[in-house]
């Protein structure tokens, strides 16, 4: 298939695996224990597990599966308060997919959906907004989530919606923001990485300028990765080059769609939408501050937090669930205490097991190897 | 076309009361179209003699299934066909010649008339194809509301041959996987047909029966040791059951599994995996190694198995499970879905 085959190529696979062969032997780290990188993007941790390549891999590089995956990421309080919406007499809640199974502290959008809420799977919240347009008599709800790459389309509904006064239109906002979260996750004291892989769809949205913190100040190199398995291993490549070379920069590996500048259009709607909240509660991480994004003022009538009231209630995480340290790549996923017993894909009990992108999924569902797990390489820091 | 009515007749609740009106729709309509004489005797069965059967083996093989597709007519068929292809298939895959067919109908209120006749034509035509006969059946109907425009039920009953035991424990080290075709064309069809995505391929579903292919196959290598069709749950769904049963390890090439075009872009876009998408014509055989080039051979000189493939192998360990080799050089676990598949959402 054209322009993804070639992204595919196994031979161009090899190449680079010899060269990351190469690469390793130079970086001095490597004689204790080996190198983590941390992929920000749950569209990686999937790229990485659909394809094998963390066995591809020299054992001296390993992945820490980092936080990008947006569904796995929203606490459980904002999912009940998302069901209580649907649930509203004459509400129809419309969002992505893989939202619909994200679990609130009872139940899910599915099963909501099973008693008799009207819940919707759409493509794009413009596909929400003419469900809208199509039902006048009732009040579609867009659950809005996603980091960066998700915003412009939510901000340019909100705006189309306003210009054609559709007002029976409104989104429950969960919009994220990746940098606030990647600098709580080097500001851990129990993290321990040597660089990242720079989600490639944010990107393409902020750019490669809000990145350059991570190598000024933390002293890691980043290189800012495609999804399809060449562009990972060439990242990876990248990153242990700067590591080889003692090179500390934001490399930009996605070039065929991440502008330096990002894309100031959708960045001027994101900006004329939304404003950034105080601090949002992240499902496994806590409270992080300036790290969720609201309805600004001047579109409260197509707010849904505003327009309906909502149980709101902060709900902890399960005291058993260790997505916070599987994020901050602490411990690996099957080294939780209820990795595959008690938390499943069937019956997630944390964050990380819902979505497909998220880290426990991918190893529950495209394979952990025990006996890597049995002799862990890295020491409970 | 099936889905266009050319008087505006409904089914109403009269058509399922008992009366007049039930035995009209009956003796008018489900009867002519299906048109064979034990049908016609209008008994509350259908009276089989055995004797008949026992020309074709040994065994009788009986097997049912329910179909609520929507939408009910889709690229390449339409829930009538695929009510006899299904439950043909289910028979076939046994070894089993497929013989007798019921058609138990649930049909909602408001239900044109008109597309009744269409999808009832539609079985008749299917069962021709399949040398079946739908010599029993039952018909109600439900008010508005408490089913989806029409659901059907089939049972079917064939007889298998002599000497031939199919099982999915009966996988074994060193077997081979083949399978008859393209896989993933029903499913991605049915989700284009449903028109929600504002997405358009060429993708016809594959609905076909595949008795005469399994006899043809049979001919070849009685020892056929393990044979489902994929349906829901796709490819991976079914290398599981036999990799469970059989308790081994099943390892398949991605490059060998043959996948269209269409249907893999269809997948990139909706981030779908093709492995678990619908098939409605597709069979997957484990059969011992030294039999597999000869049969993969004979499978394409066979309509239904122009591209017939073997994708992967059998081994022992990791007893259980089954890995998937990539195109791209890595291997990766494939394991049984937990639910439906959700698109990603970027």
């Amino acid at each position: 298939m054209k322009f993804v085959d070639e992204f595919r190529d196994p031979q161009k696979a090899q190449i680079l695996l010899q060269e990351i062969e190469g690469l390793v032997k130079r970086i001095p780290v490597c004689r204790d224990r080996p190198i983590w990188i941390m992929e920000v993007c749950g569209g990686h941790t999937h790229t990485i597990f659909r394809y094998g390549l963390n066995k591809m891999l020299p054992k001296e590089v390993e992945f820490i599966h980092g936080p990008g995956c947006p569904v796995c990421v929203l606490p459980r309080g904002r999912v009940d308060d998302c069901i209580a919406l649907a649930e509203r007499d004459g509400v129809m809640m419309t969002t992505f997919g893989d939202a619909m199974r994200v679990t609130g502290s009872k139940k899910n959008l599915l099963q909501a959906k099973a008693e008799g809420a009207d819940v919707r799977m759409v493509y794009s919240p413009l596909d929400a907004l003419n469900l809208a347009r199509m039902n006048p008599d009732k009040e579609v709800v867009f659950f809005g989530l996603g980091f960066e790459t998700t915003m412009p389309s939510t901000a340019l509904t909100l705006l189309q919606a306003k210009q054609e006064g559709i007002n029976n239109f409104s989104i429950f906002c969960n919009h994220i923001t990746i940098i606030p979260t990647i600098k709580a996750i080097l500001d851990s004291p129990d993290l321990q990485l040597d660089g990242f892989l720079g989600p490639g769809h944010v990107s393409m949205v902020i750019g490669t300028e809000p990145y350059s913190f991570i190598a000024r100040y933390y002293r890691k190199p980043i290189t800012i990765a495609g999804f399809e398995p060449l562009d990972i291993l060439q990242s990876v490549w990248m990153v242990l080059k700067q590591l080889a070379e003692g090179r500390c920069e934001v490399e930009n590996q996605y070039t065929r769609i991440v502008p330096p500048d990002g894309n100031t259009q959708a960045l001027q709607a994101i900006q004329t939408v939304f404003e950034l909240r105080e601090f949002f509660e992240w499902r496994g991480l806590g409270s992080i501050d300036h790290s969720g994004v609201r309805v600004r003022e001047e579109f409260s009538a197509f707010d849904a937090e505003r327009k309906f009231p909502l149980p709101n209630l902060k709900i902890a995480d399960p005291t058993s669930c260790q997505c916070g340290e599987v994020l901050k790549g602490v411990i690996k996923p099957s080294q939780c205490k209820v990795f595959g017993t008690a938390c499943t894909p069937q019956n997630p009990l944390g964050a990380l097991m819902v979505s497909t992108e998220g880290a426990c999924a991918a190893y529950y569902n495209y394979g952990w190897i025990p006996e890597e797990d049995l002799h862990p390489a890295r020491s409970l820091v | 076309m099936l889905n266009s009515t050319t008087n505006d007749q409904r089914i109403t609740l009269a058509h399922g009361s008992g009366g007049k009106a039930m035995r009209d729709l009956i003796q008018k309509l489900l009867v002519p179209t299906f048109n064979n004489p034990i049908l016609d005797t209008l008994e509350d069965q259908a009276t089989i003699p055995l004797g008949q059967l026992l020309q074709y083996g040994d065994r009788l093989a009986f097997t049912t299934d329910s179909y609520v597709v929507d939408p009910l007519v889709f690229p390449g068929g339409n829930i009538g066909e695929l009510a006899v292809n299904g439950t043909v298939n289910d028979l076939a895959v046994s070894g089993a010649r497929p013989l007798f067919l019921s058609c138990g109908l649930v049909i909602e209120e408001g239900f044109p008339l008109e597309t009744l006749a269409l999808i009832a034509s539609a079985m008749k035509q299917a069962a021709d194809r399949a040398g079946v006969s739908i010599v029993t059946g039952d018909t109600k109907v439900v008010e508005k509301g408490s089913a989806d425009k029409v659901f059907i039920n089939t049972a079917g009953i064939g007889v298998i041959r002599e000497g031939v035991a199919i099982a999915a424990t009966k996988a074994q080290s060193g077997d081979a996987i083949i399978t008859n075709g393209f896989i993933g064309d029903h499913g991605v069809a049915i989700l284009l047909a449903r028109n929600e995505l504002a997405l358009e391929a060429d993708v016809q579903s594959d609905t076909q029966p595949v008795h005469d292919l399994v006899s043809h196959m049979l001919d070849v290598c009685s020892q056929i040791h393990c044979l489902r069709d994929a349906t829901r749950g796709g490819l991976a769904t079914v290398l599981n059951e036999f990799a469970s049963a059989s308790n081994v390890s099943i390892q398949i090439n991605e490059p060998h599994v043959p996948i269209r075009e269409s249907v893999r872009g269809a997948c990139e876009i909706l981030g779908l995996d093709p492995l678990y998408l619908a098939n409605e014509g597709k069979i997957v055989a484990v059969v011992p190694s030294e039999n597999a080039h000869e049969l993969v051979e004979a499978m394409r000189d066979h309509p239904l198995g122009k591209d017939s493939a073997i994708i992967g192998r059998v081994k022992a360990s990791p007893a259980g499970t089954v890995m998937l080799a990539t195109t791209f050089g890595g291997t990766r676990i494939v394991d049984t879905l937990v639910g439906d598949q959700l698109p990603r959402i970027c």
